[in-house]
């Protein structure tokens, strides 16, 4: 079972690695959406305090959204996709494998890059801390969510302004509290808990059930 | 009956609501009658073909 | 005498039944409508007391509220044959929830507009982030998802699955959707809208919003057999049933 996983994770990985491209424009993505709230809203430090922990986030959905265009459609545009799915491993395994990797190449980098945003919105080293910590929770739930929806628009003409308006009224809950932790943070450190306590249990919630939809999807997709 | 029609002075929010209320379920009535109609239309016009086309 | 109910999962079957049907739910639709309407016009105070006195504009209530009902409503019972169709891989429920989808967006929208108008003149604003407008807003969206993603594949088996798939994950995430925006703050949750409580409601209002939430509710029936009568004739006449053709006759093609 273990097998299968790490030999999918390692095979997207080696894949993406070598088109790196593609990960540093979801990246880059991210930055320019944050950089240009600032010369839009002005750059009043006030003002970019509170704005900053929702711009963040809203950038972050949006750019881990438009990396899910790409979760399936390589394996489905060659075929493989099909092998997997008659492939004796459970089909949500390999769907949770590919998730992970699409999360390692898309969430973690955000999630890394998240102190620059910060110092961009003049935030304290607590705040983004309480960040880096929410998104490092957060995203992935956004990956496995998301999942459902890029299965669902495989091969779809407009799949991907059709993913957007799937799958980003599914992001609110993740959206409130994520920015939630980090805007209560600038008042009260210690009561991000029952924040994070939420998006943990989003996440395995998430964990359990998305990869059955989204094998589920992909099963009436590619019949 | 102007007095009803007012509505104690909120005339606007009250009428607004139910003009709009009482557009979308006509239009909708009427979008789906206009809907069967193109359908039979174009069921009548395949059988009608069908059917001239096995004379021939 | 034991009834077959699975005999009118046939598409051939339901669609004169339907037929039959439709003129029912629209009398039924018209006759509450007209004595809700009157009876919450002409018998109900002009005025509402307590601590927030409500003028003649809270006669809004007797279509928002029934409207917001329906719109939530709509959206369980269609997620509801998406996933008969899905176990049992019976064509009509698929068909089903999908003639419900239009008239569940059309409440929505309905339950956001008439809520704006009320929202004006008792609050202030046509618009405020309260949990229920969002949760209503994010509804509106889950609706138009669906209608888009049936629309945008071509091949209607998959487009029915794939949509009913996505009806229930939208069901799944509603409570919690609704959960995260009443709530933003899990130290403490705070809402615009008062509770509601039947019970404490006049009784003249309370008859003509339950009333009126009749007759939306037959409307629904009725708009819905009628776009699922369509669509069985489209689908059918395109996989060439011969049915189709013979009843028509017989309906002399009314």
């Amino acid at each position: 079972m273990f097998r299968v996983f790490w030999c999918i994770l390692h095979r997207d990985l080696t894949l993406a690695l070598r088109r790196r491209t593609d990960v540093l424009t979801t990246l880059f993505f991210f930055i320019i959406v944050v950089s240009l709230f600032p010369l839009g809203v002005g750059t009043e430090k006030e003002t970019l305090q509170t704005l900053g922990p929702g711009v963040v986030w809203v950038a972050a959905l949006l750019a881990s959204m438009l990396a899910l265009e790409r979760l399936f459609a390589a394996d489905y545009e060659d075929g493989t996709l099909e092998q997997m799915l008659l492939a004796a491993q459970p089909l949500s395994l390999v769907v949770l494998a590919k998730i992970t990797a699409h999360w390692l190449l898309t969430g973690l980098p955000l999630v890394l890059i998240a102190p620059l945003a910060g110092m961009q919105y003049h935030l304290t080293g607590e705040s983004i801390l309480v960040m880096m910590g929410a998104l490092l929770v957060g995203t992935p739930v956004l990956s496995l969510i998301g999942a459902i929806g890029a299965a669902l628009t495989l091969g779809v003409r407009g799949g991907g302004i059709l993913l957007s308006l799937l799958i980003l009224p599914l992001y609110v809950p993740v959206l409130v509290y994520g920015s939630g932790a980090v805007e209560i943070s600038r008042i009260d450190f210690s009561a991000t808990g029952p924040y994070f306590a939420l998006l943990a249990s989003f996440l395995l919630v998430a964990l359990t059930f998305a990869p059955l939809a989204s094998s589920a999807a992909l099963k009436i997709s590619l019949e | 009956m102007i007095a009803f029609l007012s509505q104690g002075g909120y005339a606007f929010f009250v009428w607004g609501a139910y003009g709009m209320t009482l557009i979308l379920l006509v239009a909708e009535i009427l979008f789906l009658r206009y809907k069967r109609r193109t359908i039979l239309a174009r069921i009548g016009r395949l059988i009608r073909m069908r059917h001239s086309g096995v004379k021939q | 005498m034991a009834l077959n109910w699975f005999r009118f999962a046939a598409p051939s079957a339901f669609y004169p039944l339907a037929g039959r049907a439709i003129p029912i739910f629209w009398w039924l639709t018209v006759i509450p409508l007209v004595i809700g309407l009157v009876w919450g016009f002409f018998m109900t105070p002009d005025q509402l007391g307590g601590t927030n006195a409500q003028k003649e504009y809270y006669r809004i209530i007797f279509i928002h509220v029934p409207t917001a009902w329906m719109s939530m409503w709509l959206y369980v019972v269609m997620a509801g044959w998406a996933a008969v169709g899905l176990v049992f891989k019976t064509r009509l429920s698929f068909m089903m929830a999908n003639a419900i989808a239009p008239t569940g967006a059309v409440f929505t929208f309905l339950a956001l507009w008439t809520g704006a108008f009320w929202g004006r003149p008792s609050w202030g604003t046509y618009w405020d982030w309260d949990p229920r407008l969002t949760a209503e807003l994010i509804l509106f969206f889950l609706y138009i998802g669906y209608i888009a993603l049936h629309s945008a594949i071509d091949d209607t088996r998959r487009a029915d699955r794939a949509a009913a798939l996505l009806a229930i994950v939208g069901l799944v995430m509603v409570p919690v959707i609704f959960w995260s925006v009443n709530c933003p703050d899990p130290n403490q949750c705070a809402a615009l809208h008062q509770r509601s409580d039947l019970t404490r409601m006049e009784g003249n209002i309370l008859f003509s919003m339950l009333t009126i939430t009749f007759a939306f509710w037959m409307y629904s029936f009725a708009t819905t057999l009628m776009r699922l009568r369509s669509l069985i004739l489209e689908r059918e006449s395109a996989a060439g049933a011969s049915w189709v053709e013979t009843t028509l006759g017989k309906e002399g093609a009314s």
